[in-house]
């Protein structure tokens, strides 16, 4: 339901390219892959959180995406187009993380600068950004903090009236009265034109309430790419009051292990949780607490609750190892992670 | 126009935020029948959530029968739940504006407030048994009150 905003009166997504599409995609630094074998979707019209440790590939992803470099394997589609490419180009809007603007610029000439520069150039948004934002129009670009920078290039980004947006980490450096101002402004181009998001942080928290998409990326694997609701109907928390003859006190026991899922049976956890895909599992004394894919009811369990998404993603960031929870293309590539089939909850049927 | 506010902490799913804050506006007479709800853009505007959220809260009230979506015009109140007792300028209003007033003098703080009152109100109006808070139940199931 997340994916065709009805809110911007856009056609349903149908027959259109997703927003971002990759298919066996693999994106190779100086370091080492990034990124491997990733297969994942960002449905139009959606507002996703790009979220995973530092340095574990996020920029690149999203310089791929922006057609600032070439995959090292599989393919990554903007809208249906190769990245980069003229079809696609004035339709796409990247927020560096750097903010590369003219520092001898004032912010009034970077704003007409803009307005040169791109066709649909939406003026009242960008200075409507600048001003809620507090930013002077007569102020060199150069002197300006780092905050102020970030709000300017988000004028860029938005003037430009993208169909996706691109962000790396746009609220880093900003206080909270600008990072609420810069969230309303994004989540108003969201309601009004149907304009596609997508945000990397590492802050999961900046996520909540914003994203209705998110996509989780952590050792060079994409383990999360899926509606928030969905993800959150996913998962639940089950605490387990553990047998009186196993042998407490190991506090790591379970830690890091996962289930049925992964061809291992999961030697020392409770018989209750076999069979179910155990994205994390942890030991605290007696107690037992696991994050389980299926909304389900355990015999035996002392308490089953629905995570937040934060719980959710953090289980998975502890486990590099969790199975991968990815929505399915139309046609997955081989070897795909199949979706467990879910019942969904009574707001959340797609129409993917 | 009602105004929302969203606590982010606050442990209440930002829709049902939305729902109950319309259903208090309904009830106090804040919102009657005909009154335009605040379209999406405007609530994101203030409030920085995401869109959807604002559109299933009202498609939760509309399937209630509370509010109907005009295509392209704008979601309007149908139906109020203004009981004529809740008014503003009802005596059960003036009494407990008085009981407020005798509280205060008493010297208790908004929390001993809040707490009679919610010991009185479960004293006098029982709660449904199934009148539970969201996350208390089954999975993702709604609330309806």
């Amino acid at each position: 339901m997340s994916t065709t905003s009805g809110a911007a009166g856009a056609p349903p997504a149908g027959s259109d390219p997703p927003a971002l599409e990759a298919r066996g995609l693999g994106i190779r630094n100086r370091d080492g892959w990034a990124l491997r074998s990733c297969d994942f979707r960002v449905p139009r019209g959606a507002v996703a959180g790009l979220v995973g440790p530092n340095g574990d590939g996020k920029s690149s992803l999203l310089a791929v995406a922006a057609g600032l470099r070439a995959p090292t394997e599989g393919t990554l589609r903007v809208l249906g187009h190769r990245p980069g490419t003229s079809p696609v180009l004035p339709r796409v809007a990247l927020l560096l993380q750097d903010r590369p603007l003219h520092a001898a610029f004032t912010v009034a000439e970077t704003l007409r600068y803009g307005r040169e520069m791109n066709p649909a150039w939406d003026d009242a948004t960008a200075r409507s950004v600048v001003a809620g934002a507090d930013v002077p129009l007569r102020a060199k670009v150069g002197h300006l903090s780092g905050g102020q920078r970030t709000c300017v290039a988000l004028a860029l980004a938005l003037g430009k009236r993208p169909d996706v947006l691109l962000l790396d980490e746009p609220m880093a450096d900003l206080d909270p009265l600008r990072r609420h101002a810069m969230m309303a402004a994004l989540m108003t181009v969201n309601a009004e034109h149907g304009t596609t998001v997508v945000m990397s942080s590492h802050i999961l928290a900046e996520l909540d309430l914003v994203c209705d998409y998110v996509l989780l990326l952590a050792h060079g694997r994409m383990l999360v790419a899926d509606d928030v609701e969905f993800v959150q109907a996913a998962h639940t928390l089950v605490t387990h009051t553990l047998d009186g003859q196993d042998p407490p006190g190991s506090g790591a026991a379970y830690g890091r292990r996962t289930g049925a899922a992964e061809g291992d049976p999961g030697g020392s956890l409770p018989d209750e949780l076999l069979g179910h895909t155990v994205v994390e599992a942890r030991t605290t004394g007696r107690q037992l607490t696991a994050m389980i894919q299926l909304p389900t009811s355990l015999d035996g369990a002392g308490a089953a609750e629905p995570p937040t998404l934060e719980e959710i993603l953090l289980a998975y960031l502890r486990n590099p190892e969790a199975p991968p929870l990815l929505a399915p293309a139309d046609e997955p590539a081989a070897g795909a992670t199949a979706r467990p089939l879910l019942p969904r909850g009574q707001d959340a049927e797609s129409d993917r | 126009m009602v105004t929302y506010r969203i606590e982010r902490r606050s442990g209440v799913a930002a829709y049902q935020q939305i729902v109950r804050q319309t259903k208090q506006a309904l009830r106090l007479g804040q919102l009657a029948p005909g009154d335009k709800l605040p379209s999406a853009a405007e609530v994101v505007a203030a409030t920085a959530i995401n869109p959807n959220t604002v559109l299933k809260a009202y498609r939760e009230l509309e399937s209630e029968g509370l509010v109907e979506a005009r295509q392209g015009v704008g979601t309007f109140v149908r139906r109020s739940l203004a009981q004529p007792g809740a008014a503003a300028d009802s005596p059960l209003r003036d009494g407990l504006r008085a009981w407020m007033a005798a509280a205060r003098a008493a010297d208790l703080g908004r929390e001993d407030v809040a707490a009679l009152l919610t010991a009185a109100l479960d004293e006098s109006f029982p709660r449904a048994a199934d009148a539970r808070l969201p996350g208390a139940g089954t999975h993702r199931t709604h609330e309806h009150d």
